[in-house]
């Protein structure tokens, strides 16, 4: 079994080394960063924190390099979606593709490209602190499934989840995958980008009466829409977020779209609160304040280009 | 009138008054530094932009001299009015005193310090503060004032006069509620809006195109301020939405005060301003989701550097 990982930054490296320990897999990257393709080319890639891991991963900056493959997994940054699946889709002619990106619309962007699409949701995490080398920071489940539109088949969607299991990314198939996915979008929207706007922790956050309400009201807007599409919430948003701000699990922690503020790199807005609205607007279903921090947060990035 | 003008607060609203009004009467402004009050002392203020020249006020960080004021000019940011106020108590004999704030509640809090007669005036000037000694006068809009409580009218009226003998523009108007909500609506949004995003007040604040252009926002921040405006039964003098549109095509791209704040770390007037129309909100029993969200995100961002 051939697997090909598109965007090899730490989610997408999580999976190419370790999917790599196994026999039957053979695993290619392709990622832009001349750097880390070099890296991993010369000296495997690296894992550390989590687990100790070193893949023997054959990397590429040119889609073009990638062999014909069984399976793709994605894991760019949302924005990059369109650009990293139309120089790649050739080499999944006869695979399947699975998002484990964040945000929604993303398998939307995929079956534009190729024939059979599979829906993920990833929750272990990382950052590459040198080329080659990721630091792996939290283990944790993906749920994978068919994307309904332009399907994958269940058997293809089960190999891929025992290929990931197998290599110690616990990996469960489900015939429905829209619940994990919105409760992490949900998590996701209520959170990311308070923090991003206020420059405060999760915790922070949390613990301020006024905010922790506007967190509601996020996650209310979001839960609404994810109803009216008929999708089960496979656990409360509100729950893990009151879960994570405690001080023994992320009360510290800088929301990714906070630490994309500071090092002023876009954000996914676009793919989070964004998404929620425009699956809002698709299903009749109306989220104000989805839509004011998205405006809130792109006008944030306009500032960067001015002077 | 003219018997000696007193002017707290050596900001850009402060600097400009006392500037300009030291063409026309006796000013002194009240500073808070010792090393301001010696600039001006030394310099006068330097007034560019929009006009040019070098006024001559007195400066002086205390107040023993307030006694014989006959105008005095509060222009301290909306949080050091309760300061400013205090010092006014047991100073200021006869005199008028005029506020100057952002937002609401200014009067009210003067008011606890003494029983002089009060003048409630909303500026539209702005400029940018160069040194302690130069302020950079950049729109030349008016100041419009209104005869607080029991405060005669015509006391408003040549307050107005003085003032536009000095140079600014200026009104006298019965009431001033409905230019002040006005202001207020502009100001809760724009300033909240400009805090959040780092952006100035410019074309972004206009743009309808896409569903997530911030003109969505900021034309349904307005909206939900009109609706409380009209519970609170005050009909709006101008239209805040068509006071963005405006402001924005002028292509200045001022840097609203809340902004400024928030780049230096300082405490902002949100209480004064977004906070006051929330408040105004939830007394009316009016919805103000989107004004709410705003305020409690500055109050956050706030609470992220104090």
């Amino acid at each position: 079994m051939r697997v090909a990982i598109v965007g090899c930054g730490a989610v997408g490296s999580l999976f190419a080394a370790n999917l790599a320990q196994l026999d039957d897999v053979e695993v290619w990257a392709f990622d832009l960063d001349r750097q880390h393709v070099e890296a991993i080319n010369q000296h495997g890639l690296r894992l550390s924190g989590a687990g100790e891991v070193v893949g023997n991963v054959r990397a590429t900056t040119n889609a073009g390099e990638l062999p014909p493959g069984d399976f793709g997994i994605v894991a760019t940054k949302c924005m990059h979606t369109p650009s990293a699946i139309a120089a790649s889709a050739p080499a999944f002619a006869n695979g399947a593709v699975c998002s484990v990106q964040n945000g929604v619309g993303n398998e939307e962007v995929l079956a534009e490209h190729v024939e059979r699409v599979i829906r993920g949701t990833t929750f272990p995490a990382g950052r590459v602190i040198a080329p080659g080398h990721v630091q792996w920071d939290v283990k944790g489940d993906t749920t994978i499934g068919p994307f309904e539109p332009r399907p994958a088949s269940v058997a293809e969607v089960e190999r891929l989840a025992d290929a990931c299991t197998r290599a110690g990314m616990p990996t469960q198939a489900v015939a429905d995958a829209r619940g994990p996915q919105w409760r992490k979008l949900i998590f996701n929207a209520a959170t990311n980008p308070i923090g991003a706007l206020t420059r405060l922790t999760h915790g922070r956050v949390c613990e301020d009466a006024g905010l922790r309400r506007f967190v509601s009201e996020l996650v209310d807007e979001g839960k609404a829409v994810a109803a009216a599409q008929g999708i089960e919430l496979d656990a409360d948003p509100e729950e893990l977020i009151d879960h994570a701000a405690r001080p023994d699990v992320a009360y510290d922690h800088k929301a990714s779209m906070l630490q994309d503020v500071e090092a002023r790199r876009p954000t996914e807005i676009d793919y989070m609160n964004g998404g929620i609205a425009r699956f809002g607007r698709e299903y009749g279903i109306p989220t104000p304040l989805n839509d004011a921090v998205t405006a809130l947060i792109k006008g944030l990035e306009a500032s960067w280009g001015q002077t | 009138m003219t018997d000696g003008v007193w002017v707290i607060g050596g900001g850009v609203i402060g600097s400009l008054f006392a500037a300009h009004l030291s063409r026309v009467a006796e000013v002194t402004l009240l500073c808070r530094r010792p090393e301001h009050a010696a600039a001006v002392a030394e310099n006068g203020i330097r007034i560019s932009g929009r006009a040019d020249f070098v006024g001559r006020p007195e400066a002086s960080i205390d107040p023993a001299g307030l006694a014989d004021a006959g105008l005095v000019i509060v222009a301290t940011k909306a949080n050091d009015v309760e300061a400013a106020a205090a010092q006014l108590e047991g100073s200021l004999g006869a005199g008028t005193v005029m506020t100057v704030q952002n937002g609401l509640g200014a009067e009210q809090v003067v008011r606890s310090h003494g029983a002089w007669p009060q003048l409630s005036a909303v500026t539209f000037m702005s400029g940018t503060k160069l040194a302690d000694d130069h302020v950079e006068y950049v729109l030349d809009t008016p100041t419009w004032l209104a005869p607080y409580e029991d405060a005669r009218f015509d006391v408003a009226e040549s307050t107005a006069a003085l003032i536009v003998e000095s140079g600014l523009k200026a009104e006298a108007m019965p009431d001033l509620e409905p230019a002040r909500w006005s202001k207020l609506i502009f100001n809760a949004t724009v300033n909240g809006v400009a805090a959040l995003t780092g952006l100035p007040h410019d074309h972004h604040f206009a743009e309808l195109e896409r569903p997530t252009d911030l003109g969505h926002l900021v034309r349904g921040l307005m909206e939900e301020g009109t609706r409380i405006a009209g519970a609170a039964g005050i009909s709006l003098r101008e239209d805040p939405w068509e006071m963005n549109v405006l402001a924005t095509q002028r292509g200045s791209r001022h840097y609203p005060s809340m902004l400024e704040d928030v780049e230096a770390r300082r405490p902002t007037e949100v209480d004064f301003i977004t906070g006051a129309l929330v408040r105004a909100a939830e007394r009316l029993g009016v919805g103000a989701p989107l004004l709410t969200a705003v305020y409690r995100l500055v109050k956050g961002r706030e609470a992220s550097y104090l």
